[in-house]
């Protein structure tokens, strides 16, 4: 057995005063890279999301409405862009990944469809979303700590408002409500995927980097059954889950979207904006 | 956005009105007081107003489809948030608008009929696509500066509302002039690539942008009484003739050229000569001839009539409350 390495005395201090003192950790790099991993996730999440409400600029019920989405829009990508300089570029992370290397989950990047199913997918996720960013607020990296600080107040009234809609939809006509539900139901299977936990994030949650998401999974099946409730709205019947987007195993959806986001970029790469 | 008085057909409504009062009432403008919702006007007045202050409010709703239609593609995140943020302002001048005409008796529903029958007009420069990403540039600095020099003698117009509702949008407005002409500097002092695509928006913007500021003087019928009840405080030609002085060394120093061969300092005038709009053009896209302008009205009727069962829905529910809180 080859012998240890002398501990020196500044090295002892170092630990001591570490701020994951005494456990056992992976080096520094592997931590970097799981943080970017992380922070990748949370952007990815935002910035779909994001794009996808775009694509209703102009073409919403009423006016109040268009602006509405707009802003939750606009919110998306501002907290995209601060998660995602975290890991680097923003700008090249947005515009010169391919699919595989996006890590956003299923539920942002499904297509729009009618109001409804856009309701429920924000639903679900702001949902989701704010109870996260509240814990990241208390994370102990500091960057992730100030940008989730920041987007709670912004996602607390995403999610009012979506939630707002899921009632007004599911108890106001007959047809509104068959859509909110089908719009829910479509949704349903890619929840799941929001409370996954691989390697990655198990690591991050120990060193409380990450929020574990399985923390507030009762709170959260809790507050989608009262709005339901409110809304006259029965429970989807579970699914199979739908995972693979944290990996970059995507829709076909995802593809189709980044080649219209990404375009210029791609097709002028010496230019800059 | 913007709006001009743009139809050359509306027969002025001569009614038999009170002397006495529209004498007091042209005093009152005159005088360079504000007119309030509840003070009696002619009903040519009110009937003007109507027609100006909706068109610029569906100019504002028409005019998000073409900067929306690069939203998606927008070719950094800094330039995805600034359009964004663009988008939902003229959103939100379409409110003001909106709220600034049903002070004079109109509604917002009846308006919007009118827009999707065709009835009503919206600003001719919306009916011109929006092709490359020098596009949008080319707007902000264009025609949101044409807008502003149409709005900003606005803020002193004769009708209160109108008048506040262009305070709040010209602060606004001149945000995304100067958000526009910083994406043409950067395109100016980009790539080969990015340089064409500046010069060449400039070359298909720049006379729609001309011809926002509405027909010349002498074939504009309702200009001079607009002039005299303060609706209008400048002309379509001073307003125009205005916005090529600003705007010519702009694009010097872009170092972009400006499509007109006419185009030169008038030392005598202190103002430059510009060539002759074309405006059987103008005519035709009046008339709803424009390149998109089928386009436009279509993605404008489509997403009423697929909203309709969200507008019906919010409806119902709302009364539902209403009783349960009455109950």
């Amino acid at each position: 057995m080859p012998s240890l390495p002398t501990i020196e005395k500044d090295v002892e201090r170092h630990a001591r005063n570490a701020p994951d003192g005494g456990a056992f950790d992976a080096p520094a790099d592997v931590h970097e890279a799981a943080i970017a991993d992380y922070v990748q996730r949370l952007g990815d999440d935002s910035l779909i999301l994001g794009q996808r409400l775009s694509e209703w600029c102009g073409h919403a019920p009423v006016l109040e409405v268009d602006l509405s989405l707009a802003n939750i829009a606009l919110d998306l990508i501002g907290q995209a862009t601060n998660f995602l300089s975290i890991a680097g570029d923003a700008d090249r992370l947005a515009f010169h990944r391919d699919v595989l290397d996006w890590k956003n989950c299923w539920l942002v990047e499904q297509p729009n469809g009618d109001f409804a199913r856009t309701m429920a997918r924000q639903f679900l996720f702001s949902t989701w979303q704010h109870m996260l960013l509240q814990r990241l607020a208390e994370s102990t990296h500091e960057g992730i700590a100030a940008v989730a600080a920041k987007a709670v107040k912004e996602v607390a009234y995403h999610r009012e408002l979506a939630a707002d809609w899921v009632v007004r939809l599911g108890d106001g006509t007959d047809e509104s409500a068959r859509r909110m539900a089908d719009g829910l139901e479509w949704c349903w299977r890619f929840v799941p995927e929001l409370f996954e936990v691989d390697e990655t994030l198990a690591g991050l949650i120990e060193r409380g980097v990450a929020a574990d998401p399985r923390d507030f999974a009762d709170d959260y099946r809790a507050a989608i059954a009262a709005t339901l409730a409110e809304a006259n709205l029965g429970q989807p019947a579970d699914q199979r889950p739908i995972l693979g987007g944290r990996r970059g195993h995507h829709s076909e959806h995802l593809g189709h979207l980044l080649a219209i986001m990404q375009y210029l970029p791609r097709t002028y790469p010496q230019a800059t904006w | 956005m913007y709006t001009t008085e743009m139809s050359k057909t509306v027969k002025p409504i001569e009614v038999a009105e009170d002397p006495a009062l529209v004498e007091a009432f042209e005093a009152r403008v005159a005088a360079d007081e504000f007119i309030e919702p509840k003070d009696w006007m002619p009903d040519a007045y009110r009937k003007t107003l109507v027609r100006q202050i909706s068109q610029h409010a569906h100019s504002e709703i028409v005019g998000m489809l073409p900067e929306g239609n690069w939203i998606t593609r927008a070719p950094s995140l800094r330039r995805k948030a600034i359009l964004l943020a663009k988008v939902q302002d003229e959103a939100g001048h379409g409110l003001y608008l909106y709220c600034a005409a049903e002070t004079l008796g109109t509604s917002r529903e009846q308006m919007i009929d009118a827009l999707h029958s065709g009835k009503a007009k919206y600003s001719t420069i919306f009916n011109y696509p929006t092709l490359t990403w020098a596009d949008i540039g080319a707007i902000g600095w264009l025609v949101d500066g044409a807008a502003i020099m149409n709005q900003v003698p606005l803020q002193r117009t004769s009708y209160g509302p109108y008048a506040r509702a262009m305070v709040r949008v010209c602060k606004e407005e001149s945000f995304h002039q100067r958000q526009g002409y910083e994406i043409m500097i950067a395109l100016a002092n980009g790539t080969p690539e990015q340089r064409r695509m500046a010069q060449d928006a400039l070359n298909r913007w720049w006379w729609p942008s001309l011809m926002m500021f509405g027909p010349p003087d002498d074939n504009s019928p309702n200009t001079e009484r607009s002039m005299r009840w303060r609706i209008k405080r400048e002309t379509n030609d001073e307003l125009r003739q205005k916005f090529v002085d600003i705007t010519k060394p702009q694009a010097d120093y872009l170092g972009l050229t400006i499509p007109d061969a006419a185009l030169a300092w008038n030392e005598e005038k202190g103002g430059h000569d510009y060539g002759e709009i074309d405006w059987e053009e103008f005519y035709a896209v009046v008339r709803g001839e424009g390149p998109v302008a089928r386009e436009r009205m279509e993605a404008r009727r489509k997403a009423w009539d697929d909203g309709a069962w969200v507008r019906d829905a919010a409806a119902a529910h709302e009364a539902k409350r209403q009783a349960k809180a009455a109950a």
